[in-house]
């Protein structure tokens, strides 16, 4: 998803002269190395140095420019939190803030290097908009937006690499702010967002395999969240599925639940998130999740699947 | 550097300076704090960039002024005053339900470049704001006033090192070094932090070190840098400097003054015209 977004981000700054981004000291994979070379001025590597990383993106923006500051997640938003909140989020500026490797991806790196409640963190800060692709197609789709949008500050939470496709014949395409049907069915909705999305997938393939008519739903917009469209699938399904990479607060499940009870629905709605606990284990990303009840099995488990 | 004036004219900037200081003495009186002491010190500082150094700030101006020590700003809201950026009601209405001006600058405010107050972020903000001016060769300047207790925030020394190591030479900060700060004396609390020029210096930046009241020294040590680096002023000043009282008395940082400390402080201001 970095390669998508980093080939996306070089072809908008290739059109965009106002186009910039600022890193802290990470790899530059993919077209990320064609950025720096093309564009050297516009590329700022400045070390580790988070804080400036998102100040000296306020200073651009505030002076007409399109940056995105650009590094993994935890760094992006944790270690430079205030300058988010005031200097992003207060001032309203457009820059995008890219939450790279998300969740738990860094599976083996330990709990520093996890973001499992940037969702809420985020999404609590007045003007944040938090965009989060499930496919590389959609993390184009998304980082095209986000290079043209001036609403204000985003967080771009993506992953790193390795994400199968999953909207390529997806029944809709990506529009910000809007829940976007990879497949349509009846029976079972399950709305998710991010990496997470291909175990999702898998899950619906589940279903519809016992003959179940399955929507599967990219809810890339976490912020500000379609809730009409959560109510409309609510009201269509008689079972719907919130699976999120995220602790239980602050994140897609709980709003699910609210937006559940606003409108009286009378589907059946599970939801599966992260616990609300650290993680001091390692392994895979798929021992991660699992190890928080994210699998498979474990899912089917408890939907009486199987 | 500039293409304004090329002299300077000590006797006006000090009739500036003491109307601005006069006229922030009233506004004090419609709230309880004000920073009024941390206004004062900056002053001459404030009133040089604006005046002398800047370009056409009363219209667009190719050059920014960011107050990154947003607690200083009521210097910087009486200048905009007397530049028709910001109206006499708006000032006469700061800090109550009716205005838009507050204790600390505000984004979208006339003639407020950014929203300041929490400290260690101008200096960052103003080094995006000189890769902006840079990218689309503009010639444009930003002008930046920190504070010596914002010199101890780690943020400020990341935008420190990032400013000389993008050569940014369109950066002018200056440090309002009145050795205060809420507490205390920041060179009893942070002693080896002393001589500050070395810092700078030792970072990439030109650096000078001026009596932060006189304006022509000011005036001066900018208009005369280099220019191949971003440039450091250290201005040595006194916090609540004009009104004797309040001068190197750290409740000034803060409080407002009562009626008759005010009417002592009027005295004074007029009787230095």
């Amino acid at each position: 998803m970095r390669n998508a977004f980093s080939e996306a981000l070089y072809d908008e700054a290739t059109k965009n002269p106002d186009v910039y981004i600022v890193v802290a000291d990470i790899s530059p994979a993919g077209s990320m190395a064609k950025f720096s070379s093309q564009y050297p001025e516009r590329f700022i590597n400045v070390g580790v140095a988070e804080q400036s990383m998102i100040g000296i993106c306020a200073g651009l923006a505030l002076n007409g420019c399109q940056p995105f500051a650009y590094t993994i997640a935890t760094f992006s938003l944790y270690r430079p939190f205030e300058m988010v909140r005031d200097d992003l989020c207060y001032q309203n500026l457009p820059v995008t803030v890219v939450g790279m490797g998300a969740g738990v991806i860094y599976s083996t790196l330990g709990g520093t290097h996890h973001t499992m409640e940037d969702i809420a963190i985020a999404g609590a800060i007045p003007n944040m908009q938090i965009v989060v692709p499930c496919d590389p197609a959609e993390c184009t789709e998304a980082t095209r937006w986000c290079a043209r949008q001036k609403n204000g500050p985003v967080y771009l939470r993506i992953g790193k690499a390795g994400e199968p496709d999953l909207t390529r014949n997806a029944a809709e395409p990506f529009q910000f702010g809007k829940l976007r049907y990879v497949r349509r069915g009846n029976d079972v909705c399950i709305l998710t967002y991010g990496v997470i999305t291909k175990m999702a997938a898998q899950l619906a393939d589940e279903l519809q395999a016992t003959g179940k008519s399955v929507s599967l739903v990219s809810c890339h917009t976490v912020k500000p969240l379609d809730r009409a469209g959560i109510a409309e699938a609510l009201k269509r399904h008689k079972h719907v599925i919130v699976i999120e990479e995220h602790v239980p607060q602050g994140g897609l499940a709980p709003q699910t639940k609210q937006i559940a009870w606003d409108i009286r629905a009378e589907c059946r709605l599970d939801t599966f998130t992260l616990k609300d606990a650290f993680i001091h284990n390692y392994g895979s990303h798929e021992d991660l999740l699992a190890s928080h009840g994210l699998s498979i099995p474990q899912i089917s488990a408890k939907i009486g699947l199987g | 550097m500039t293409e304004r004036a090329n002299s300077f004219d000590a006797a006006q900037a000090r009739e500036r300076c003491r109307r601005y200081r006069r006229r922030i003495l009233d506004i004090s009186q419609q709230v309880s704090a004000l920073h009024i002491g941390s206004a004062y010190s900056c002053t001459e500082v404030v009133d040089v960039i604006y005046t002398a150094l800047m370009r056409s700030p009363a219209t667009k101006s190719p050059d920014t002024f960011l107050m990154s020590k947003g607690h200083g700003c009521m210097i910087q809201y009486v200048i905009l005053e007397e530049l028709g950026i910001l109206s006499r009601a708006d000032l006469d209405a700061y800090c109550t339900p009716k205005g838009k001006l507050g204790v600390h600058p505000d984004y979208g405010n006339p003639g407020i470049t950014a929203a300041t107050g929490s400290l260690g972020h101008g200096l960052s903000m103003a080094c995006g704001m000189a890769l902006a001016e840079k990218g689309r060769k503009t010639g444009g300047t930003i002008y930046t006033v920190l504070s010596d207790g914002e010199l101890q925030e780690g943020s400020t020394w990341e935008a420190v090192l990032m400013a000389s190591s993008l050569k940014l030479d369109n950066i002018v900060a200056c440090v309002d070094n009145n050795d205060f700060q809420s507490l205390g004396r920041t060179s009893d609390t942070h002693p080896s932090f002393y001589p500050l020029v070395d810092k700078f210096r030792a970072f990439g930046w030109e650096a000078a070190e001026v009596s932060g009241h006189d304006s022509v020294a000011i005036f001066e040590a900018i208009t005369s840098r280099h220019g191949s680096k971003p440039f450091m002023l250290v201005a040595k000043t006194t916090k609540g400097k004009g009104v004797s009282y309040m001068e190197n008395v750290p409740i000034w940082h803060y409080r407002s003054p009562n009626k008759e400390e005010y009417r002592r402080a009027a005295e004074e201001l007029e009787n230095a015209k």
